[in-house]
């Protein structure tokens, strides 16, 4: 596809999802009370986007991954939050 | 156009989703074992459900004219618990010889203990022992990339196993690289909220090429579309993508990877 095609196809989605992520970070600056990780690194991922070079999509995921290597000892839950929890 | 479903868990759906599969122009859905949404009590559970993919499920979709293949295993989720992962993968080889049992599957990590470890470990020696296929889940969120790699780590470690018989699935734009660098199959799995879009999954095609690689819909109890297979399809047709291109990923591929089965026959 042209970039022209590829903005005729996902400009008008892509724009959307952005004005929904804008909304989001108003409703949560609106709403009181602490914050944690999850906002750290939802951040830190949006500073991804104005970066230069391609793969954005694969460095947003790293940043909200658990970079470390070794097997934890026990899983104490079953699900994912999204977000590794010792982000700072 | 055809297409074959490599990942539906089909024991979560009603009849109106076979239906809608069947319309759309699925030939063949192939279900994985995975997690019920909550912890079984015993192996008797396992048994049951066991019984369930590989003599009634089957007869649920031809009903649809749909055939049906399936995947046994514990799901990770439930391998913390050691004790119970060791009877359950006792009585698995019972099953090995159904009709429809492709191989070992939906096997992998979740939140990537030492347990989980063991019991994949496991799962590796008996696909191997019992020369199976291997479907592997990786994990979700921000435990994919940490999982995909040990996962990788694990299954190389073991030099009994073809990467070329082992599909590495839910892979992301972070982790399908060192899955087909490796030599695996990678599986792409459409989820509205997490996982990969259509969109998402045709960029990584556009990127990585559409050698070793399949998309699924890993339709289940949860939030997910029974119909993700075809919808992408359109997209790929928006985006210019020709019939045979698209038949290759959506047919072809699966067809050729299931196809190490010799039990996989299409009709």
């Amino acid at each position: 596809m042209t970039r022209q095609q590829v903005l005729d196809l996902y400009f008008l989605d892509a724009r959307c999802k952005l004005i929904d992520l804008a909304a989001f970070l108003d409703r949560v600056e609106r709403a009181e009370g602490p914050e944690d990780f999850r906002l750290t690194a939802f951040r830190k991922a949006v500073n991804e986007l104005g970066g230069a070079g391609r793969e954005r999509a694969r460095r947003v995921l790293e940043v909200f991954s658990d970079p470390t290597t070794q097997p934890i000892p026990a899983a104490t839950t079953k699900a994912a939050c999204g977000a590794w929890p010792e982000t700072k | 156009m055809r297409y074959i479903e490599p990942h539906g868990h089909m024991v979560s759906r009603t009849t109106d989703d076979y239906i809608d599969m069947a319309t759309a122009g699925c030939e063949a859905v192939c279900e994985p074992a995975f997690w019920a949404g909550f912890d079984r009590s015993s192996v008797n559970g396992f048994y049951d459900y066991f019984r369930q993919l590989t003599e009634h499920e089957p007869k649920r979709a031809a009903k649809f004219g749909l055939q049906h293949y399936t995947w046994l295993c514990i799901n990770p989720k439930e391998s913390e618990d050691t004790a119970l992962a060791d009877e359950v993968l006792a009585i698995i080889p019972r099953f090995i010889d159904q009709p429809n049992v492709l191989g070992i599957g939906e096997i992998g990590l979740n939140k990537n203990s030492r347990n989980e470890i063991k019991v994949l470990e496991k799962h590796v020696d008996l696909a191997a022992r019992h020369d199976q296929l291997i479907l592997v889940h990786t994990p979700h969120l921000e435990d994919k990339l940490k999982g995909t790699k040990l996962i990788i780590d694990v299954i190389r470690n073991d030099s009994r196993v073809k990467p070329e018989r082992v599909i590495i699935d839910h892979v992301e734009e972070h982790t399908i690289r060192p899955v087909l660098d490796a030599g695996f199959w990678a599986g792409m799995t459409l989820y509205p909220e997490s996982k990969c879009t259509p969109a998402r999954a045709i960029d990584m095609l556009e990127v990585f090429g559409t050698e070793r690689v399949w998309m699924n819909s890993a339709c289940d109890w949860g939030v997910s579309i029974p119909l993700a297979v075809p919808h992408t399809m359109l997209e790929m047709r928006k985006r210019g993508h020709t019939p045979e291109i698209i038949d290759k990923v959506v047919y072809q591929n699966p067809k050729a990877f299931m196809s190490q089965c010799p039990k996989f026959k299409l009709a």
